[in-house]
């Protein structure tokens, strides 16, 4: 069965534990463990806050969509922002990476989602935007006890 | 559920106990909080005691990696203690554990660092 819903809110960093909890909300039908679910909580994070702070440079007039899907043992998540775009996508993926360090960025936002989710897809282009679409299979042998 | 941290100064170790939720709109108002503690005490360590911190992302590795820096030209080292399994893992992810030393709880941190 097929299930599916969509958010959207200002680029705001409010929003951020906003997003991450409403995706993981929708997600728990699917009875994920706690280690997946905090994997789906960071991804979320990470690439609402690339939108906020790249897509949109701060501004709170942006819009963030976040689109998630449900089938089976399987999620979809896409995070969409109609920002500034991404330059260079390759150099953006690099760990350690950041184009704002003057900002204490990690550099390691994109890391991160490549390692918890199992296909990631990023498209941008300049002042249209930027579309993350990621993946994640859940393990389909529960616990127990619970 | 927002962040809280709360700071104490034992001889030269800046000890930082954060609870809660640690991402980028949490991390601007963590790291002036937290430099204003750095330069207004005569401090040379910091220890980061983790242990009530339930979700972290790498906003939270920036401004940590941030405060490493400062700790580090002030010749003293960061010691972080007491971390969840999920924090483990970003940071084992983003080789933080290759210049941060890791202590199970902060009796043990601060007697690393010569504090009784």
């Amino acid at each position: 069965m097929k299930n599916e819903m969509s958010i959207q809110f200002s680029s705001l960093s409010e929003n951020e534990s906003f997003a991450r909890v409403t995706v993981a909300a929708f997600v728990s039908q699917l009875d994920p463990t706690m280690d997946e679910l905090t994997e789906i909580k960071t991804v979320v994070s990470e690439a609402v806050t690339n939108a906020i702070i790249h897509g949109y440079h701060n501004q709170p007039a942006g819009v963030i969509t976040i689109t998630c899907v449900l089938h089976d043992d399987e999620v979809e998540i896409t995070v969409k922002d109609n920002g500034c775009g991404i330059n260079n996508l390759e150099e953006a993926r690099q760990p350690l990476y950041t184009s704002k360090p003057e900002l204490e960025r990690s550099g390691m936002g994109f890391t991160i989602i490549e390692n918890f989710m199992d296909a990631v897809d990023v498209i941008s282009s300049n002042n249209e935007g930027t579309i993350i679409h990621m993946k994640k299979q859940l393990t389909k042998t529960k616990t127990v006890c619970k | 559920m927002g962040l809280n941290a709360a700071f104490e100064v034992r001889d030269d170790v800046l000890i930082v106990r954060l609870s809660g939720e640690l991402d980028h709109h949490e991390a601007e108002q963590l790291r002036s909080n937290w430099k204003d503690m750095i330069y207004q005490h005569a401090i040379k360590h910091i220890i980061l005691n983790l242990e009530a911190v339930s979700f972290m992302d790498s906003s939270g590795l920036g401004v940590v990696l941030g405060r490493y820096k400062e700790v580090t030209q002030l010749g003293g080292e960061m010691v972080i203690c007491s971390i969840s399994s999920s924090v483990k893992r970003l940071f084992e992810m983003s080789g933080l554990f290759k210049i941060v030393r890791l202590e199970d709880d902060e009796n043990h941190a601060l007697a690393t660092l010569g504090v009784a």
